[in-house]
């Protein structure tokens, strides 16, 4: 049900978490919560462009050890249509490159007076360990290979749009899954709510260890296209990679892009999913990236919805959390 | 004359197979007899009642990390004397990876020296196989055994180069010291910070796949048949060292191998925490490995349980996984450790165990300890087998009390450690 105004806005009891901090770890009523109440945040906000006050007099720090464009912006609009301020760090030029150490980093700017902290990081964990080590909500916006749980809500907030319900549903994940934030986040939070989920890439790239978690992996594309229908297409992170994976971009290319000719070999109403940056002619072809099967860009329209929602969910749950990094 | 008489214990000597209750008599730092005693004793004679306890031969650790000099913000050579005094060492071996290393006979004096202040156990030096520990032109290993090197090492840096360990064991037959690797291969290994698994790809966090260290073992393993050399690995943590470790012993061939207690009692499923104290080296492995590494102990494939004693400062710890250094504090809490996870469980008895943690890493190491017969030096351990202790940040006299069984109930309690005859640690 939407909501058209602020007031409308009721706190669901079920959710009792101080911090966001992985997809793994919530229950498939957390992650409903969520995409509820995201929905109702793009209802009543117009597609995300109106503001709410439901935050006003609050303070949101982004702190972001790792380069951003689309996350951080997100966030910050997020807070903003909420009514919240927002503190903007970026570790260039900062008293990290003096030698502090993340957390001091944190505490400083916490003691600022912020209600939430933000944080990317190229290190699987941190946003955990800021959790044991601040007394503000902590939401996770990347860490290294590990999550990137508000990318996977705001992925499954776009598949919910378009195919209502995840029972019965095959999402392929597509790429490289090792070093994939926004793959872990999407394999816990699409398989807790009932989709069969499949990681295709490069043998390199795809451990058979998922397999083991209880995923399907493939390494042939063209196989199980016919099957999906869900494609996310992830980037190649070189900038991860210690040895090279695969012998060439085109290779690469040649068995994994989206392109024309594998969309026509796709299901009639395939969602063409990616969570950027895209890298056309890698992962996905220019005709498949602005085709009529693409919801790339809603999906950066949902991400401020489920940020505003996280925003929201946290700073009403201070004071029910019931452990330090819950 | 300085004597004393440890009465009522349970003498436990893995060098003749002793398990009985004993006295032990103990005269200017040897031992002069055993029971059944000849004669009256004189009541002067202080007496030292071990009832219901383990009277055993002190402790030996074959690779512990003092740090002094250059890295005493971690541990020094008194500091880390203490600890293992507590921990019921009389006799250790201290790593060379201080700053500078341990690769001159000056480097090995000025260990020796500040082993002497310390008053604690018997701290022998291992002097670096390559100059500066860099891993490429072997250091003057004649003039480090002249100095008073009992062994030669890297560690914790594996020894990469071959051709440098091959020429090592080689050169250091005619010194008859072992060469201890820390088997690894660096390419293999890469960033890793846990060991590759289904957690370390949950978590995203780099893994240390197994075979970085089988195949520096079979590597190992065969430099030291083709050159007759003694040759020590570990400590390994993989069940592929395990195998090739025991292929080669039923050939014959002179190695020897050793594994850390962590590695015997906890799993890579603690770092589900992200907790920079369970970053260890070698790294918390999967139920499946340790398991074969438990029964690798007891039926003799691994000889020693060492300490793994890599003592890092609270602030190093307090970083990000990636950037906080391997390591914990092992002496304090080895033997309870290893004591809790093999003989609770029984694994082992305690004369396997004393012999794991004390009289066959005397033996790899090539230095006297590890028995206790008239003549022998009086280097005891007084074990009180039942105490159960939970593990707290308070409990520690190494600097470092970074540990990945902080809150972990152990079971057996040192009470006290003689050296030399002389009662240098007794618990409260």
């Amino acid at each position: 049900m939407a909501a058209s105004s602020a007031s409308e806005f009721v706190f669901p009891t079920a959710w009792k978490r101080r911090h966001l901090l992985d997809l793994e770890t919530l229950t498939a009523e957390e992650i409903t919560i969520l995409l509820d109440t995201a929905q109702q945040m793009k209802d009543a906000t117009g597609n995300c462009r109106r503001k709410l006050s439901l935050l006003s007099g609050k303070t949101c720090a982004n702190l972001f050890f790792e380069n951003s464009t689309r996350t951080r912006n997100s966030f910050s609009l997020a807070a903003k249509r909420l009514g919240a301020d927002t503190v903007e760090f970026s570790s260039a030029g900062s008293s990290v490159a003096k030698g502090e150490t993340f957390v001091d980093t944190a505490k400083t700017i916490e003691a600022m007076g912020v209600d939430w902290v933000v944080t990317r990081h190229a290190t699987p964990g941190t946003p955990h360990l800021l959790a044991r080590e601040l007394a503000c909500s902590v939401m996770n916006a990347g860490d290294g290979p590990h999550e990137h749980p508000t990318q996977g809500l705001l992925d499954m907030l776009t598949i919910r749009q378009h195919r209502q319900s995840f029972e019965g549903l095959t999402v392929a994940l597509v790429g490289d899954i090792a070093h994939s934030r926004t793959a872990r986040s999407n394999l816990w939070g699409l398989s807790k709510l009932g989709a069969h989920v499949i990681v295709c890439g490069p043998s390199t790239l795809v451990s058979p260890r998922w397999e083991e978690l209880g995923f399907e992996v493939a390494h042939s594309l063209d196989d199980i296209l016919p099957r999906c229908d869900v494609l996310n297409l992830l980037r190649v992170q070189f900038e991860r990679q210690v040895t090279r994976p695969f012998p060439s971009i085109h290779e690469y290319a040649a068995l994994y892009a989206m392109n024309g000719e594998r969309m026509s070999r796709s299901k009639k109403d395939i969602l063409i999913m990616a969570p950027g940056p895209i890298n056309r002619g890698v992962e996905i072809t220019p005709e498949v990236a602005d085709g009529p099967h693409s919801v790339i860009l809603e999906q950066v329209t949902n991400g401020i919805a489920v940020r505003m929602a996280a925003l929201w969910l946290l700073s009403n749950a201070s004071d029910n959390a019931t452990s330090p990094t819950s | 004359m300085n004597s004393l008489l440890i009465e009522n214990g349970r003498l436990v000597d893995p060098s003749v197979q002793h398990d009985a209750v004993a006295r032990l008599l103990i005269d200017d730092g040897y031992v002069v007899a055993i029971d059944p005693l000849d004669g009256d004793l004189p009541p002067s004679i202080p007496r030292l009642n071990a009832a219901g306890k383990i009277v055993a031969p002190g402790l030996v650790d074959l690779c512990s990390e003092l740090r002094e000099p250059g890295r005493d913000e971690d541990e020094t050579i008194a500091s880390g004397a203490l600890a293992a005094l507590a921990g019921g060492y009389t006799s250790i071996l201290c790593s060379s990876n201080t700053h500078p290393p341990i690769d001159s006979p000056g480097a090995v004096e000025f260990v020796r020296q500040k082993a002497a202040q310390a008053r604690g156990p018997r701290i022998h030096v291992t002097g670096c196989v390559s100059k500066q520990r860099q891993g490429q032109e072997m250091a003057e290993l004649g003039l480090l055994v002249d100095a008073g090197a009992v062994a030669f090492s890297d560690s914790p840096a594996p020894l990469a180069n071959s051709a440098l360990l091959r020429r090592a064991l080689e050169y250091c037959r005619m010194f008859d010291r072992p060469i201890f690797d820390r088997p690894e291969v660096p390419e293999l290994a890469g960033r890793g910070v846990m060991h590759e698994g289904c957690h370390s790809l949950v978590l995203g966090l780099a893994g240390l796949p197994t075979e970085a260290e089988d195949l520096a073992v079979a590597r190992d393993v065969r430099l030291a048949e083709a050159t007759g050399g003694r040759l020590h690995v570990g400590p390994v943590s993989t069940m592929g060292s395990v195998d090739l470790i025991s292929r080669v012993k039923s050939r014959g061939i002179q190695v020897t191998a050793s594994v850390c207690p962590h590695n015997l009692g906890l799993t890579d499923e603690k770092l589900r925490s992200f907790d920079a104290r369970y970053k260890v080296h070698p790294p918390l492995r999967s139920g499946r490995h340790v398991e074969t590494l438990r029964q690798a102990v007891a039926d003799g494939t691994i000889d020693v349980i060492q300490t793994g004693h890599m003592p890092r400062a609270r602030e190093k710890k307090m970083d990000d996984l990636d950037l906080a250094p391997f390591g914990m504090t092992s002496l304090e809490t080895c033997l309870a450790a290893s004591a809790t996870a093999l003989v609770r469980s029984g694994v082992l008895d305690w004369l396997t165990l004393i012999d794991r943690m004390s009289t066959a890493a005397a033996k790899v190491a090539g230095i006297k300890g590890g028995r206790l017969q008239v003549g022998d030096p009086a280097d005891v351990v007084i074990i009180d087998p039942d105490f159960a202790w939970t593990v707290s940040e308070s409990s520690f006299r190494s600097r470092c009390s970074s540990t990945p069984l902080l809150g972990c109930e152990l079971y057996g309690r040192i009470t006290e450690t003689i050296v030399g005859g002389e009662v240098r640690f007794q618990s409260i």
